[in-house]
């Protein structure tokens, strides 16, 4: 008889629920109160405590001035950070003040109305000026800037020192020379892979894209279109995908490394080569290849020449439900401003996006020579469009890749696939 | 019977179940992603557009071929392994069947998220305890497309074979000795009781499991998500529900998520349906 009785109460409950179908609202813009709690989101790092010190020596600062404020920073793993952001897009109650936006992120997030647009205020930024303009693009939406640049990262070639000396190999200085180095290497060492390369690895396989003057889209008038398919796209795909030879990193194997799935192949000595950012430093230093190892910027198919490479990343945003407008953007303008991306680099090796603040850690680490050799040959970005959440997101490029290296598909069935399928993304 | 007494039961599965799936049907015929969930554009109604992008989707077609293959597959092994294990655990002595029934139930009791964890870590390319015994240093278990499967549905069946095992023993036990006995005295053969006897008693017990063995094994996505991180090579190893699962929260498509989730509802539901109508038919009441 209870149960009877709260059947009226549980569909009146479905009925008011079911009032909520797809909402059409427009969020609330945000309101600039200038006390109470400022909610900052950052990445979580496996370091994490030497970027908590130089965020929290950010905080002293920023509360000496601004003593009714105070500042709560979460730190997000890596694994959960896309639902966290989903619950701060769909419900402003939950959604930071500042927040740490990986680059590629961006773009999807200013498409979700969920970014503050602060073209005028960093106009009004003194530190502004600093940042390179190739930067700037990946923040900057139409022609409006949803956030700052905070710190870069770039691949290049790591290899191992101990092996090249002793099989008298040089380190490549063109895409021939990497594949006869890599053979040579497994060759000689039965247990190596004579590069480390990745069928889900998208950011080590766009360089060999770019150099062949390919591109996953272009854009004309403010649309894109899938270019992946076109000639030169195909053959920085052969080019990569070559590299699946038993002679070199058999399919078995590397067919589903992952980015990190090199890293630690390499890391743990099980590779002669690997193409690895400047931020996985830390990772190899913890490896067997510890002393073992240098690093040239990844050559091109023309000799001499070096393969652009992916201007990977993390900016700083405000979320444009922040009640706190003023305060949030200056305390990202503080975390991003090149006195703590210079903290920054110190703790964490991460390069400052500022060109004076580059030039200065270029200027006391040797290491980062490559590195930065391979950002002034010009680095690239995907497209900055919400689409490349989902690209991203269904392995579009992976798939392709993969389907390849299987022997699945040709480079030209594949490419065509995944050209059609991006173009789809597109145009939703 | 007085059609009031459904009501109890109504109170429980209209807010549980049918009004979820109403939302999922209105959500499967609006172009919902993440920029109309907060609000950054409006949701716009689309009809069947979703379906249409859906079913002209060739990968659709073959994932829904590959879920079938798949699930077909274990349902049929999962079934046959654990009712030989439950006539087998009428037939051993007291201490084997108290082992078998605890190691049965320690298969089940493991979360399907622990136990393809463990599964891959035996199976690991470059450091699996299997290569390690075999001699196949490198060996990648999940490169063809077939073997990955296999492995996948190994570990399906090793979760859920023990609820069939349990059950169908308990089914077995149920059936009062006096009717076999009467059986054997009518001078019926082993093979024969269990043909005219035993088995037309637990077929409402086999219909039960058997439903439930489909409705999983359709379902199945932990150990093809974390196994074949994500759907396998190239996505060879995409069932339905992983499918639907990257469309809906991984691209942010929750439109034709959902739209994947109600073809997914209605062909369990027209295989269940099938399935009550066939037993109609043997004259069993359910």
């Amino acid at each position: 008889m209870r149960k009877l009785l709260a059947l009226p109460a549980l569909l009146a409950l479905a009925l008011g629920a079911g009032a909520c179908a797809p909402s059409t609202d427009a969020p609330t813009d945000s309101t600039d109160s200038r006390t109470g709690t400022l909610r900052v989101w950052l990445f979580d790092e496996a370091n994490r405590t030497a970027k908590e010190a130089v965020v929290n020596e950010a905080i002293a600062e920023f509360t000496a001035k601004n003593s009714d404020v105070k500042v709560d920073v979460s730190y997000l793993a890596t694994d959960t950070r896309a639902e966290k952001y989903k619950g701060a897009l769909n419900d402003p109650a939950s959604a930071p003040d500042v927040t740490e936006v990986g680059n590629t992120d961006l773009a999807n997030f200013v498409a979700s109305n969920g970014m503050a647009d602060v073209t005028e205020d960093n106009r009004k930024w003194a530190e502004a000026a600093d940042l390179p303009a190739d930067l700037v693009q990946t923040v900057t939406v139409g022609d409006k800037a949803y956030g700052v640049p905070w710190w870069i990262g770039v691949r290049a070639l790591y290899y191992r020192t101990d092996v090249f000396t002793a099989l008298g190999l040089t380190p490549p200085t063109s895409y021939a020379e990497l594949v006869t180095a890599a053979k040579k290497i497994r060759a000689e060492r039965k247990d190596m892979l004579g590069i480390a390369v990745g069928g889900l690895y998208t950011f080590g396989a766009l360089p060999f894209v770019w150099d062949a003057g390919g591109d996953i889209a272009t854009n004309s008038g403010g649309k894109y279109t899938g270019a992946i398919g076109s000639p030169a796209s195909k053959a920085g795909i052969k080019a990569y995908t070559d590299l699946f030879s038993p002679e070199i990193c058999p399919a078995q194997q590397c067919v589903d490394l992952t980015g990190g799935g090199t890293v630690e192949a390499f890391a743990a000595g099980r590779a002669g080569m690997g193409i690895l950012g400047n931020f996985n430093r830390s990772a190899v230093e913890a490896g067997a290849v510890k002393g073992k190892y240098a690093v040239v910027p990844l050559p091109g198919a023309k000799p001499g020449s070096i393969a652009p490479a992916f201007a990977g990343g993390s900016s700083l945003g405000v979320f444009r439900s922040t009640t706190h407008r003023s305060l949030a953007v200056e305390f990202m303008q503080l975390l991003a401003s090149k006195k703590y991306t210079l903290k920054l680099y110190d703790a964490m090796g991460f390069v400052p996006a500022m060109k004076s603040g580059r030039a200065e850690v270029i200027a006391k680490e040797p290491f980062l020579k490559p590195f930065v050799d391979t950002m002034e040959a010009g680095t690239k970005f995907v497209p900055v469009d919400k689409a490349w959440t989902t690209i991203d997101a269904e392995k579009i490029l992976p798939t392709m890749l993969q389907k390849v290296i299987t022997g699945k598909a040709t480079v030209d069935a594949a490419a065509a696939e995944a050209n059609t399928q991006i173009t789809a993304a597109f145009g939703k | 019977m007085p059609l009031w007494l459904l009501l109890p039961a109504l109170a429980v599965l209209v807010p549980m179940f049918a009004y979820p799936l109403y939302q999922l049907g209105l959500l499967s015929l609006f172009d919902y992603g993440q920029p109309q969930v907060s609000g950054g554009e409006p949701a716009r109604f689309v009809g069947a557009g979703n379906f249409r992008t859906l079913f002209a989707d060739p990968a659709f077609w073959t994932v829904l071929g590959q879920t079938v293959v798949f699930a077909a597959g274990c349902v049929l092994v999962t079934l046959a392994l654990g009712a030989a294990l439950a006539v087998l655990m009428t037939r051993i002595g007291k201490l084997a069947r108290t082992l078998l029934s605890y190691a049965a139930l320690t298969a089940w009791a493991a979360p399907a998220m622990t136990g393809s964890v463990v599964w891959m870590f035996l199976f690991d390319s470059n450091l699996g305890l299997v290569n390690e015994v075999l001699g196949l240093d490198g060996h990648n278990w999940l490169y063809d497309r077939t073997v990955a499967f296999a492995l996948v549905g190994a570990v399906v069946v090793w979760h859920s074979f023990p609820f069939v095992m349990i059950t169908l023993y308990a089914g077995i036990q149920a059936i009062p000795p006096s009717v076999l006995e009467a059986a054997a005295l009518d001078g019926a053969s082993a093979a024969t009781a269990f043909r005219r006897v035993t088995a037309p008693m637990l077929r409402p017990l086999i219909a039960i499991v058997v439903i439930q063995s489909i409705i999983w094994d359709f379902k199945v996505f932990t150990q093809i998500y974390v196994m074949t991180r994500g759907g396998g090579i190239a996505g060879q190893n995409m069932v339905l529900n992983v499918y639907a699962y990257q469309k809906a929260f991984a691209s942010s498509q929750y439109g034709l998520g959902s739209a994947i989730g109600i073809v997914m509802t209605l062909i369990l539901l027209v295989v269940t349906l099938f399935y009550l109508r066939a037993l109609r038919r043997t004259g069993e009441v359910l």
